[in-house]
């Protein structure tokens, strides 16, 4: 649920990394805090972690600046990855405005990719949300282990089993070095905002 | 669902909070929503991460509401963090917000909770768009 202040014209909206257990939905806040300046963002608050694993979620705030009148503020969360953890994924999705899905290229993590992507579909529509109507981006990560003997997915191999019917923007990406991070960022930035302001402008 | 507050609500819900929370002697009261967004701060936040604590309010209290359904409940109404010099009291505000109100060791609980009861009846036709 995003929430608009028509006292200070600010949006704000929630935007989720979502996807299988050590895709590396963490790294990609965690680039993102590295690389901004604390004008934009604010303090990256992290739950609880167990070893790598995040246990509960992260959470980053970010002012996007502003569009027309309006000051955007977007509320990055991610969520445990681990089949057994879905009932806090349910918890962190409550009022989410934009998805960012990130896949696993490894392809021992083809069939964890193909069931995360399921859980969100099912953990949303359980919200009343279509997983086709609210904003979603894919990132393929781990693209970075391309060279090396770890065997990954190829990216056509990924589009057709993740993006065959949704068919929404996708990146690939390696989030521990930044590649694709900001991209991805962007992309569902300006979906969400998009789609808010068009909710917005219809009531 | 999307919330959209004019300025006008936004300043309802402050004059409600400043009334009845900070002048019972309150160090702070925030509206937040049960998605983690910051609506309203009062008070003196100095120091204080307004916006993590929207965050880890709504999870904490989203967290609690499990624990309520195992022991079947539907949902707390409230929630109190005891510390040594601070506390901190949650309340449910309709289906959808959360009342934070924060307050020192001179401040008693039994104070806070009728304050709280009182606000959250006056926060409701707000929010809902009913005032």
């Amino acid at each position: 649920m995003s929430f608009i202040d028509l006292s200070k014209n600010e949006v704000q909206c929630k935007v989720v990394y979502y996807g299988p257990g050590r895709g590396g939905k963490t790294t990609n806040l965690l680039y993102v805090h590295q690389a901004m300046t604390e004008a934009v963002r604010g303090k990256m608050v992290t739950i609880d972690t167990k070893g790598d694993r995040t246990l509960f979620f992260d959470f980053l705030p970010l002012a996007l600046g502003k569009i027309q009148n309006l000051s955007i503020k977007i509320q990055l969360y991610t969520v445990p990855g681990q089949v057994m953890y879905n009932a806090t994924r349910k918890l962190v999705l409550k009022g989410v405005d934009g998805v960012v899905f990130v896949a696993d290229s490894l392809k021992v993590q083809k069939e964890k990719n193909v069931e995360s992507l399921d859980n969100l579909r099912q953990n949303l529509a359980e919200d009343n949300i279509d997983i086709g109507e609210i904003p979603l981006v894919l990132q393929y990560n781990k693209r970075d282990l391309g060279g090396s003997n770890i065997p990954i997915l190829s990216v056509e191999e990924m589009e057709e089993d993740l993006n065959n019917r949704l068919q929404v923007p996708w990146f690939t990406g390696s989030a521990l070095k930044g590649d694709g991070v900001f991209e991805t960022l962007r992309e569902i930035s300006k979906r969400t905002v998009k789609q808010v302001s068009r909710k917005l402008l219809s009531r | 669902m999307d919330l959209v507050l004019s300025k006008e609500a936004i300043n309802n819900i402050v004059g409600v909070l400043d009334e009845d929370l900070l002048r019972a002697g309150a160090d702070c009261a925030l509206l937040v929503d049960r998605s983690g967004n910051l609506i309203v701060t009062r008070g003196d936040p100095a120091n204080l991460d307004v916006v993590a604590l929207a965050a880890l309010s709504a999870a904490n209290f989203g967290a609690t509401s499990e624990i309520a359904k195992l022991i079947g409940e539907d949902d707390f109404a409230l929630l109190f963090h005891k510390g040594k010099n601070e506390n901190i009291h949650f309340t449910k505000v309709g289906k959808g917000f959360i009342l934070i109100t924060l307050f020192g060791k001179d401040v008693s609980l039994g104070l806070i909770r009728l304050k709280t009861a009182k606000v959250t009846d006056q926060l409701i036709p707000i929010l809902t768009g009913e005032q």
